[in-house]
Protein backbone atom coordinates (compact mmCIF):
# COMPACT_ATOMS: atom_id res chain seq x y z
CA UNK A 1 0.00 0.00 0.00
CA UNK A 2 0.99 3.44 -0.58
CA UNK A 3 0.83 5.83 1.65
CA UNK A 4 -0.39 9.33 1.37
CA UNK A 5 1.75 12.22 1.22
CA UNK A 6 -0.12 14.11 3.72
CA UNK A 7 -0.49 11.45 6.14
CA UNK A 8 3.08 11.09 6.10
CA UNK A 9 3.60 14.39 6.21
CA UNK A 10 1.44 14.27 9.58
CA UNK A 11 3.18 11.49 11.08
CA UNK A 12 6.14 13.84 10.83
CA UNK A 13 4.61 16.52 12.42
CA UNK A 14 3.26 14.15 15.60
CA UNK A 15 6.96 12.64 15.98
CA UNK A 16 8.55 16.18 16.01
CA UNK A 17 6.23 17.56 18.48
CA UNK A 18 6.71 14.75 20.67
CA UNK A 19 10.44 14.77 20.92
CA UNK A 20 10.15 18.53 21.10
CA UNK A 21 8.17 18.90 24.05
CA UNK A 22 9.51 16.18 26.09
CA UNK A 23 8.34 15.85 30.04
CA UNK A 24 7.15 19.34 31.11
CA UNK A 25 4.73 19.43 28.29
CA UNK A 26 3.43 15.86 29.13
CA UNK A 27 2.75 16.93 32.47
CA UNK A 28 -0.19 19.12 32.91
CA UNK A 29 -0.34 22.07 34.83
CA UNK A 30 -2.87 20.26 37.23
CA UNK A 31 -1.32 17.34 37.38
CA UNK A 32 2.10 19.42 38.30
CA UNK A 33 0.10 20.55 41.18
CA UNK A 34 -0.63 17.50 42.70
CA UNK A 35 3.41 16.33 41.99
CA UNK A 36 3.97 19.03 44.12
CA UNK A 37 2.04 18.50 46.20
CA UNK A 38 2.57 14.62 46.29
CA UNK A 39 6.74 15.90 46.80
CA UNK A 40 6.15 18.06 50.08
CA UNK A 41 3.28 15.65 51.65
CA UNK A 42 4.38 12.29 50.75
CA UNK A 43 7.83 12.75 49.97
CA UNK A 44 8.14 14.65 52.40
CA UNK A 45 7.28 12.64 55.51
CA UNK A 46 10.75 10.77 55.34
CA UNK A 47 12.91 13.41 53.11
CA UNK A 48 11.15 16.78 54.90
CA UNK A 49 8.37 19.00 53.58
CA UNK A 50 11.57 21.43 53.22
CA UNK A 51 13.03 18.46 51.20
CA UNK A 52 16.32 18.98 54.11
CA UNK A 53 16.08 15.57 55.10
CA UNK A 54 14.18 13.27 57.57
CA UNK A 55 14.73 9.14 58.17
CA UNK A 56 15.86 9.87 54.23
CA UNK A 57 18.50 12.51 52.65
CA UNK A 58 18.03 15.70 51.80
CA UNK A 59 16.66 16.20 48.38
CA UNK A 60 17.98 20.03 48.21
CA UNK A 61 20.10 20.74 44.89
CA UNK A 62 22.74 21.19 46.33
CA UNK A 63 23.27 17.51 47.75
CA UNK A 64 21.88 16.95 44.05
CA UNK A 65 24.16 18.42 42.07
CA UNK A 66 26.57 16.15 40.06
CA UNK A 67 24.44 13.06 40.28
CA UNK A 68 23.08 12.30 36.85
CA UNK A 69 19.78 12.67 35.98
CA UNK A 70 18.41 9.14 34.75
CA UNK A 71 20.66 7.64 38.38
CA UNK A 72 17.84 9.80 40.32
CA UNK A 73 15.23 8.84 38.14
CA UNK A 74 15.43 5.33 38.02
CA UNK A 75 15.91 5.66 42.39
CA UNK A 76 11.86 7.27 41.87
CA UNK A 77 10.66 4.11 39.58
CA UNK A 78 12.45 1.29 41.24
CA UNK A 79 13.32 2.09 44.86
CA UNK A 80 16.29 1.95 46.61
CA UNK A 81 17.11 -1.73 47.90
CA UNK A 82 18.16 -2.07 51.27
CA UNK A 83 16.34 1.38 52.35
CA UNK A 84 12.82 2.55 52.88
CA UNK A 85 12.61 4.46 49.42
CA UNK A 86 9.85 2.60 47.86
CA UNK A 87 9.32 2.56 44.16
CA UNK A 88 6.99 5.16 42.64
CA UNK A 89 6.59 2.81 39.41
CA UNK A 90 3.08 2.54 39.05
CA UNK A 91 2.02 5.47 41.24
CA UNK A 92 4.31 8.14 38.93
CA UNK A 93 4.93 7.56 35.34
CA UNK A 94 8.03 8.14 33.69
CA UNK A 95 7.48 11.36 32.01
CA UNK A 96 6.41 12.75 35.86
CA UNK A 97 9.54 11.27 37.28
CA UNK A 98 11.15 13.20 35.06
CA UNK A 99 9.76 16.14 35.88
CA UNK A 100 10.11 15.79 39.45
CA UNK A 101 13.53 15.56 39.16
CA UNK A 102 14.25 18.52 37.20
CA UNK A 103 12.58 19.91 39.44
CA UNK A 104 14.24 18.79 42.22
CA UNK A 105 17.80 19.63 40.71
CA UNK A 106 16.65 23.25 40.30
CA UNK A 107 14.87 23.80 43.40
CA UNK A 108 11.53 23.88 44.15
CA UNK A 109 9.70 26.91 44.70
CA UNK A 110 9.49 27.86 48.73
CA UNK A 111 5.80 28.02 48.87
CA UNK A 112 4.13 24.69 50.07
CA UNK B 1 -12.21 61.04 93.37
CA UNK B 2 -16.00 59.80 94.43
CA UNK B 3 -16.21 56.54 96.20
CA UNK B 4 -18.40 55.49 94.06
CA UNK B 5 -16.11 56.00 91.05
CA UNK B 6 -13.52 54.55 92.78
CA UNK B 7 -15.21 51.38 93.84
CA UNK B 8 -15.74 51.13 89.27
CA UNK B 9 -12.01 51.26 89.09
CA UNK B 10 -11.54 49.33 91.56
CA UNK B 11 -13.81 46.65 90.00
CA UNK B 12 -12.98 47.15 86.40
CA UNK B 13 -9.06 46.74 87.31
CA UNK B 14 -9.82 43.42 88.96
CA UNK B 15 -11.60 42.80 85.66
CA UNK B 16 -8.67 42.96 84.13
CA UNK B 17 -6.46 41.16 85.86
CA UNK B 18 -8.15 37.80 86.42
CA UNK B 19 -8.92 35.95 83.42
CA UNK B 20 -11.70 33.41 83.55
CA UNK B 21 -10.39 30.62 85.35
CA UNK B 22 -10.39 27.46 84.09
CA UNK B 23 -8.87 23.96 83.84
CA UNK B 24 -6.85 22.25 81.00
CA UNK B 25 -7.72 18.88 81.16
CA UNK B 26 -9.91 18.90 77.78
CA UNK B 27 -7.38 20.71 75.85
CA UNK B 28 -5.21 19.96 73.12
CA UNK B 29 -2.75 21.01 70.24
CA UNK B 30 -3.44 20.30 66.41
CA UNK B 31 -0.38 20.62 64.26
CA UNK B 32 -0.66 22.86 60.96
CA UNK B 33 2.17 21.20 59.13
CA UNK B 34 2.67 23.37 56.59
CA UNK B 35 2.40 26.89 57.88
CA UNK B 36 4.52 26.07 61.20
CA UNK B 37 1.50 26.72 63.12
CA UNK B 38 -0.86 25.03 66.46
CA UNK B 39 -4.31 25.70 66.96
CA UNK B 40 -5.08 24.93 70.67
CA UNK B 41 -8.65 23.34 70.84
CA UNK B 42 -11.22 22.11 73.64
CA UNK B 43 -12.95 18.77 73.21
CA UNK B 44 -15.85 19.23 75.71
CA UNK B 45 -17.46 22.11 73.53
CA UNK B 46 -15.26 21.05 70.47
CA UNK B 47 -13.85 24.31 69.53
CA UNK B 48 -10.82 25.93 68.57
CA UNK B 49 -9.28 28.45 70.99
CA UNK B 50 -6.09 30.09 69.43
CA UNK B 51 -3.83 29.86 66.73
CA UNK B 52 -0.13 29.28 67.83
CA UNK B 53 2.65 30.77 65.04
CA UNK B 54 6.39 30.80 64.53
CA UNK B 55 6.76 27.10 65.30
CA UNK B 56 8.83 26.59 62.29
CA UNK B 57 8.94 23.66 60.35
CA UNK B 58 6.42 21.07 61.97
CA UNK B 59 6.10 18.55 58.97
CA UNK B 60 7.28 15.84 61.29
CA UNK B 61 6.24 16.92 64.68
CA UNK B 62 4.80 15.67 68.23
CA UNK B 63 3.96 16.62 71.22
CA UNK B 64 4.47 16.07 75.48
CA UNK B 65 2.61 17.79 77.94
CA UNK B 66 3.65 19.00 81.26
CA UNK B 67 2.31 16.94 84.27
CA UNK B 68 0.37 19.99 85.48
CA UNK B 69 -1.18 20.17 81.49
CA UNK B 70 -0.07 23.59 81.24
CA UNK B 71 2.60 23.59 78.69
CA UNK B 72 2.83 21.29 75.88
CA UNK B 73 6.56 20.41 74.20
CA UNK B 74 6.47 20.55 70.77
CA UNK B 75 9.34 18.95 68.78
CA UNK B 76 9.80 20.09 65.10
CA UNK B 77 11.77 18.28 62.42
CA UNK B 78 13.97 21.16 62.19
CA UNK B 79 15.12 20.69 65.54
CA UNK B 80 13.32 23.05 67.36
CA UNK B 81 11.86 22.42 71.01
CA UNK B 82 8.97 25.10 71.24
CA UNK B 83 7.30 25.17 75.02
CA UNK B 84 3.59 26.25 74.09
CA UNK B 85 1.60 27.94 77.48
CA UNK B 86 -1.78 26.47 76.88
CA UNK B 87 -3.96 29.29 78.82
CA UNK B 88 -1.86 31.86 77.48
CA UNK B 89 -1.81 30.50 74.00
CA UNK B 90 1.53 31.70 73.66
CA UNK B 91 4.99 30.42 73.02
CA UNK B 92 6.61 30.44 76.54
CA UNK B 93 10.17 29.33 75.53
CA UNK B 94 11.99 28.19 72.24
CA UNK B 95 15.40 26.72 71.34
CA UNK B 96 16.88 25.39 67.89
CA UNK B 97 18.59 22.11 69.19
CA UNK B 98 19.55 19.91 66.14
CA UNK B 99 19.55 20.36 62.53
CA UNK B 100 16.79 17.71 62.09
CA UNK B 101 14.89 15.91 64.90
CA UNK B 102 11.66 13.26 65.31
CA UNK B 103 10.22 13.53 68.21
CA UNK B 104 10.85 13.39 72.40
CA UNK B 105 9.14 12.62 75.83
CA UNK B 106 9.22 14.27 78.84
CA UNK B 107 10.34 12.11 82.34
CA UNK B 108 8.06 10.28 84.68
CA UNK B 109 8.91 13.56 87.25
CA UNK B 110 8.05 15.88 84.66
CA UNK B 111 11.53 17.94 85.30
CA UNK B 112 13.11 16.11 81.69
CA UNK B 113 12.43 16.77 78.57
CA UNK B 114 14.48 14.17 76.01
CA UNK B 115 14.70 14.93 72.27
CA UNK B 116 15.54 12.30 69.51
CA UNK B 117 17.77 13.90 66.80
CA UNK B 118 18.50 12.32 63.21
CA UNK B 119 20.85 15.41 62.76
CA UNK B 120 23.16 15.31 64.57
CA UNK B 121 22.00 11.61 65.54
CA UNK B 122 21.63 11.46 69.07
CA UNK B 123 20.06 12.71 71.98
CA UNK B 124 19.67 15.63 74.20
CA UNK B 125 18.02 16.05 77.68
CA UNK B 126 16.54 19.74 78.52
CA UNK B 127 15.40 20.82 82.23
CA UNK B 128 11.67 21.13 81.12
CA UNK B 129 10.92 24.31 83.06
CA UNK B 130 14.37 26.35 81.57
CA UNK B 131 15.03 24.56 78.24
CA UNK B 132 18.25 24.32 79.69
CA UNK B 133 20.53 21.59 78.22
CA UNK B 134 21.85 19.48 81.01
CA UNK B 135 22.88 15.86 79.24
CA UNK B 136 23.97 15.79 75.16
CA UNK B 137 24.35 11.57 74.31
CA UNK B 138 25.62 11.59 70.64
CA UNK B 139 23.93 7.85 68.99
CA UNK B 140 27.78 7.38 68.30
CA UNK B 141 28.49 3.51 66.58
CA UNK B 142 30.75 1.60 64.59
CA UNK B 143 33.32 3.32 63.82
CA UNK B 144 33.05 7.08 64.56
CA UNK B 145 29.61 7.19 62.93
CA UNK B 146 26.23 8.76 64.26
CA UNK B 147 23.02 7.25 64.30
CA UNK B 148 19.22 8.95 63.55
CA UNK B 149 17.58 8.14 66.97
CA UNK B 150 14.14 6.72 66.58
CA UNK B 151 11.23 5.98 69.31
CA UNK B 152 12.66 7.65 72.13
CA UNK B 153 9.72 7.12 74.62
CA UNK B 154 9.49 7.62 78.87
CA UNK B 155 9.80 4.98 80.68
CA UNK B 156 9.56 4.47 84.96
CA UNK B 157 12.52 5.34 87.48
CA UNK B 158 13.23 8.53 85.38
CA UNK B 159 14.47 6.33 82.21
CA UNK B 160 14.02 6.88 78.89
CA UNK B 161 14.82 4.15 76.11
CA UNK B 162 15.31 4.42 72.41
CA UNK B 163 16.78 2.74 69.22
CA UNK B 164 19.48 3.48 67.07
CA UNK B 165 18.46 3.28 63.34
CA UNK B 166 21.48 3.27 61.22
CA UNK B 167 23.16 1.10 64.34
CA UNK B 168 20.57 -1.37 64.92
CA UNK B 169 20.63 -0.99 68.72
CA UNK B 170 18.36 0.27 71.63
CA UNK B 171 19.76 2.38 74.32
CA UNK B 172 18.02 2.85 77.92
CA UNK B 173 19.35 5.70 79.34
CA UNK B 174 18.82 6.42 83.13
CA UNK B 175 18.47 10.10 83.98
CA UNK B 176 18.63 10.14 88.23
CA UNK B 177 21.11 12.24 87.40
CA UNK B 178 20.20 14.23 84.60
CA UNK B 179 23.61 15.79 83.81
CA UNK B 180 25.36 12.31 84.24
CA UNK B 181 23.27 9.93 82.36
CA UNK B 182 23.92 5.97 82.50
CA UNK B 183 23.31 3.99 79.30
CA UNK B 184 23.07 0.56 78.70
CA UNK B 185 23.34 -0.90 75.19
CA UNK B 186 21.69 -3.57 73.70
CA UNK B 187 23.18 -4.49 70.31
CA UNK B 188 22.07 -6.31 67.30
CA UNK B 189 18.41 -5.89 67.72
CA UNK B 190 17.60 -6.39 63.90
CA UNK B 191 17.95 -4.12 61.42
CA UNK B 192 16.29 -0.21 60.89
CA UNK B 193 14.15 -0.27 63.77
CA UNK B 194 12.36 3.02 62.61
CA UNK B 195 9.70 3.57 66.09
CA UNK B 196 8.92 2.08 69.18
CA UNK B 197 6.14 1.89 71.74
CA UNK B 198 6.31 1.89 75.48
CA UNK B 199 3.62 -0.23 76.80
CA UNK B 200 1.28 1.87 79.57
CA UNK B 201 2.87 0.10 82.44
CA UNK B 202 6.24 1.04 81.39
CA UNK B 203 7.67 -2.56 81.61
CA UNK B 204 8.08 -3.53 77.82
CA UNK B 205 9.59 -1.18 74.68
CA UNK B 206 9.05 -2.65 71.29
CA UNK B 207 10.77 -2.07 68.33
CA UNK B 208 9.88 -2.26 64.68
CA UNK B 209 12.01 -3.17 62.39
CA UNK B 210 11.99 -2.05 58.68
CA UNK B 211 15.34 -4.41 57.74
CA UNK B 212 13.42 -7.36 58.98
CA UNK B 213 10.12 -9.00 59.46
CA UNK B 214 9.95 -8.85 63.31
CA UNK B 215 10.30 -6.73 65.94
CA UNK B 216 12.46 -6.55 68.96
CA UNK B 217 11.06 -6.70 72.51
CA UNK B 218 13.02 -5.63 75.44
CA UNK B 219 11.55 -6.26 78.60
CA UNK B 220 12.81 -3.49 81.40
CA UNK B 221 12.36 -4.90 84.37
CA UNK B 222 14.16 -7.95 83.17
CA UNK B 223 16.85 -5.55 81.08
CA UNK B 224 19.46 -8.67 82.18
CA UNK B 225 17.42 -11.09 79.61
CA UNK B 226 18.35 -8.95 76.60
CA UNK B 227 16.49 -7.93 73.46
CA UNK B 228 14.49 -10.75 72.29
CA UNK B 229 12.74 -10.94 68.60
CA UNK B 230 9.21 -11.25 68.24
CA UNK B 231 6.66 -11.80 65.22
CA UNK B 232 10.15 -13.36 63.89
CA UNK B 233 9.31 -13.66 60.13
CA UNK B 234 6.30 -12.62 59.98
CA UNK B 235 5.91 -12.50 56.11
CA UNK B 236 6.94 -16.07 55.61
CA UNK B 237 9.69 -14.79 52.74
CA UNK B 238 7.26 -13.31 50.76
CA UNK B 239 8.34 -10.12 49.39
CA UNK B 240 6.47 -6.90 51.14
CA UNK B 241 4.82 -4.45 48.93
CA UNK B 242 6.50 -0.96 48.59
CA UNK B 243 5.96 1.27 51.80
CA UNK B 244 4.93 5.09 50.92
CA UNK B 245 4.54 5.76 54.89
CA UNK B 246 6.21 4.52 57.67
CA UNK B 247 4.09 3.04 60.48
CA UNK B 248 4.07 4.66 63.44
CA UNK B 249 3.83 2.92 66.65
CA UNK B 250 2.65 3.94 69.93
CA UNK B 251 1.66 3.26 73.63
CA UNK B 252 -1.80 2.98 72.71
CA UNK B 253 -1.64 -0.04 70.72
CA UNK B 254 -1.86 -2.54 73.65
CA UNK B 255 -5.16 -3.54 74.84
CA UNK B 256 -5.34 -6.12 77.95
CA UNK B 257 -4.52 -9.08 76.40
CA UNK B 258 -3.20 -8.50 72.95
CA UNK B 259 -0.92 -6.28 71.48
CA UNK B 260 -1.83 -4.68 67.53
CA UNK B 261 1.33 -4.12 65.35
CA UNK B 262 1.18 -2.61 61.39
CA UNK B 263 2.84 -5.22 59.44
CA UNK B 264 5.41 -3.36 57.39
CA UNK B 265 4.62 -3.70 53.48
CA UNK B 266 1.22 -5.60 54.05
CA UNK B 267 -2.34 -4.78 54.47
CA UNK B 268 -2.42 -6.65 57.71
CA UNK B 269 -2.85 -5.77 61.54
CA UNK B 270 -0.45 -8.23 63.39
CA UNK B 271 -2.40 -9.69 66.74
CA UNK B 272 0.31 -10.25 69.71
CA UNK B 273 -0.70 -12.21 72.89
CA UNK B 274 1.01 -10.19 75.71
CA UNK B 275 1.73 -12.95 77.69
CA UNK B 276 3.87 -14.64 75.71
CA UNK B 277 4.57 -12.59 72.61
CA UNK B 278 3.49 -15.47 70.13
CA UNK B 279 1.77 -14.23 67.19
CA UNK B 280 -2.18 -14.56 67.90
CA UNK B 281 -3.45 -13.85 64.66
CA UNK B 282 -3.76 -11.46 61.97
CA UNK B 283 -6.46 -8.76 60.59
CA UNK B 284 -6.63 -8.48 56.70
CA UNK B 285 -6.94 -4.35 56.50
CA UNK B 286 -7.98 -2.22 53.22
CA UNK B 287 -4.19 -0.85 52.74
CA UNK B 288 -0.66 -0.52 54.75
CA UNK B 289 -1.91 0.39 58.53
CA UNK B 290 0.04 3.42 59.68
CA UNK B 291 -1.27 3.86 63.08
CA UNK B 292 -3.36 0.97 64.90
CA UNK B 293 -4.58 2.55 67.66
CA UNK B 294 -7.00 1.34 70.81
CA UNK B 295 -9.78 2.88 71.70
CA UNK B 296 -8.59 4.20 76.00
CA UNK B 297 -11.41 0.97 76.95
CA UNK B 298 -9.44 -1.43 74.62
CA UNK B 299 -12.82 -2.24 73.30
CA UNK B 300 -12.30 -1.01 69.32
CA UNK B 301 -8.59 -0.79 67.53
CA UNK B 302 -8.81 2.69 64.80
CA UNK B 303 -6.54 2.01 61.72
CA UNK B 304 -5.39 4.83 59.48
CA UNK B 305 -3.53 3.77 56.04
CA UNK B 306 -0.52 4.85 53.92
CA UNK B 307 -0.97 6.54 50.54
CA UNK B 308 -2.91 5.93 48.59
CA UNK B 309 -4.99 4.34 50.89
CA UNK B 310 -4.94 7.18 53.27
CA UNK B 311 -8.62 7.85 52.75
CA UNK B 312 -10.06 5.59 54.85
CA UNK B 313 -9.93 4.76 58.47
CA UNK B 314 -11.26 0.89 59.44
CA UNK B 315 -12.45 -0.16 63.36
CA UNK B 316 -11.86 -3.07 64.18
CA UNK B 317 -13.85 -5.03 67.13
CA UNK B 318 -11.23 -6.04 69.52
CA UNK B 319 -13.09 -9.36 70.82
CA UNK B 320 -13.99 -10.41 67.52
CA UNK B 321 -10.75 -8.83 65.63
CA UNK B 322 -13.29 -8.25 62.68
CA UNK B 323 -13.96 -4.71 60.82
CA UNK B 324 -16.74 -3.28 62.39
CA UNK B 325 -16.65 0.17 60.25
CA UNK B 326 -14.85 1.59 57.14
CA UNK B 327 -15.11 4.82 56.76
CA UNK B 328 -13.88 7.59 54.42
CA UNK B 329 -13.72 10.92 56.12
CA UNK B 330 -11.69 12.83 54.08
CA UNK B 331 -8.78 12.98 51.94
CA UNK B 332 -5.39 12.42 53.71
CA UNK B 333 -6.12 11.13 57.26
CA UNK B 334 -2.72 11.19 58.61
CA UNK B 335 -3.62 10.66 62.23
CA UNK B 336 -6.14 10.14 65.39
CA UNK B 337 -6.67 10.94 68.82
CA UNK B 338 -8.82 9.86 71.36
CA UNK B 339 -10.26 12.03 73.92
CA UNK B 340 -9.37 10.92 77.16
CA UNK B 341 -12.25 8.24 78.19
CA UNK B 342 -12.26 7.80 74.43
CA UNK B 343 -16.29 8.79 73.59
CA UNK B 344 -15.22 10.29 70.90
CA UNK B 345 -11.81 10.40 68.30
CA UNK B 346 -10.72 13.28 66.09
CA UNK B 347 -9.02 12.25 63.09
CA UNK B 348 -7.57 14.97 60.94
CA UNK B 349 -7.93 15.38 56.80
CA UNK B 350 -4.69 16.92 55.87
CA UNK B 351 -5.53 17.19 52.31
CA UNK B 352 -9.14 18.57 53.04
CA UNK B 353 -8.25 21.26 55.64
CA UNK B 354 -10.40 19.34 58.19
CA UNK B 355 -10.47 18.03 61.19
CA UNK B 356 -13.81 15.84 61.78
CA UNK B 357 -14.93 14.50 65.28
CA UNK B 358 -16.94 10.62 65.51
CA UNK B 359 -18.76 9.25 68.17
CA UNK B 360 -16.64 6.05 68.82
CA UNK B 361 -20.14 4.19 70.32
CA UNK B 362 -22.52 5.32 67.08
CA UNK B 363 -19.72 5.82 64.65
CA UNK B 364 -21.58 8.86 63.14
CA UNK B 365 -19.94 12.14 62.28
CA UNK B 366 -20.30 14.61 64.99
CA UNK B 367 -18.79 17.90 63.38
CA UNK B 368 -15.68 19.30 61.74
CA UNK B 369 -13.07 22.01 62.77
CA UNK B 370 -11.80 24.18 60.14
CA UNK B 371 -7.77 23.35 60.24
CA UNK B 372 -4.75 24.18 57.52
CA UNK B 373 -3.23 20.67 56.30
CA UNK B 374 -3.69 19.19 59.87
CA UNK B 375 -1.59 16.18 60.96
CA UNK B 376 -1.32 15.03 64.40
CA UNK B 377 -3.98 15.61 67.46
CA UNK B 378 -2.51 16.25 71.03
CA UNK B 379 -5.12 16.04 74.08
CA UNK B 380 -3.40 17.26 77.06
CA UNK B 381 -4.40 13.45 78.85
CA UNK B 382 -0.96 12.01 77.43
CA UNK B 383 0.42 13.89 80.34
CA UNK B 384 -0.39 11.13 82.90
CA UNK B 385 0.43 7.87 80.66
CA UNK B 386 3.80 6.17 80.45
CA UNK B 387 5.09 5.89 77.03
CA UNK B 388 2.89 9.22 75.71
Amino acid sequence: MRRHPLVLLFAALLSLAAATTQASAEVSVERQRELLHLLRHDCGSCHGMTLKGGLGPTLLPQALAGKPGETLEATVLYGRAGTPMPPWRGLLTEEEVAWLVALLMKGVPDAP
Amino acid sequence: MRPSLLALLALLLAGCATPALRGTGDLGLIIERADGSVLIVESTHQQVLARVEGLGDLSHASVVYSRDERYAYVFGRDGALTKVDMLRQNIARRVMQSGNSIGGAISQDGRLVAVANYEPGGVKVFDADTLELLADIPAAYGDGKFSKVVGLEDTTDNRFAFSLYDAGEIWVMDLRDARNPVIEKFRSIGRQPYDALVSMDGRHYIAGLFGEDGLALLDLWRPECGVQRILDNYGHGEQPLPVYKMPHLEGWALSGEHAYLPAIGRHEVLIVDRHNWKEAGRIAVHGQPVFAMVRPDGRQLWVNFAHPHNDTVQVIDTVTHRVIATLKPGKAVLHMEFTPRGEHIWLSARDDNRVDIYDTRTLQHLGSLPVRSPSGIFFTARAHRIGL
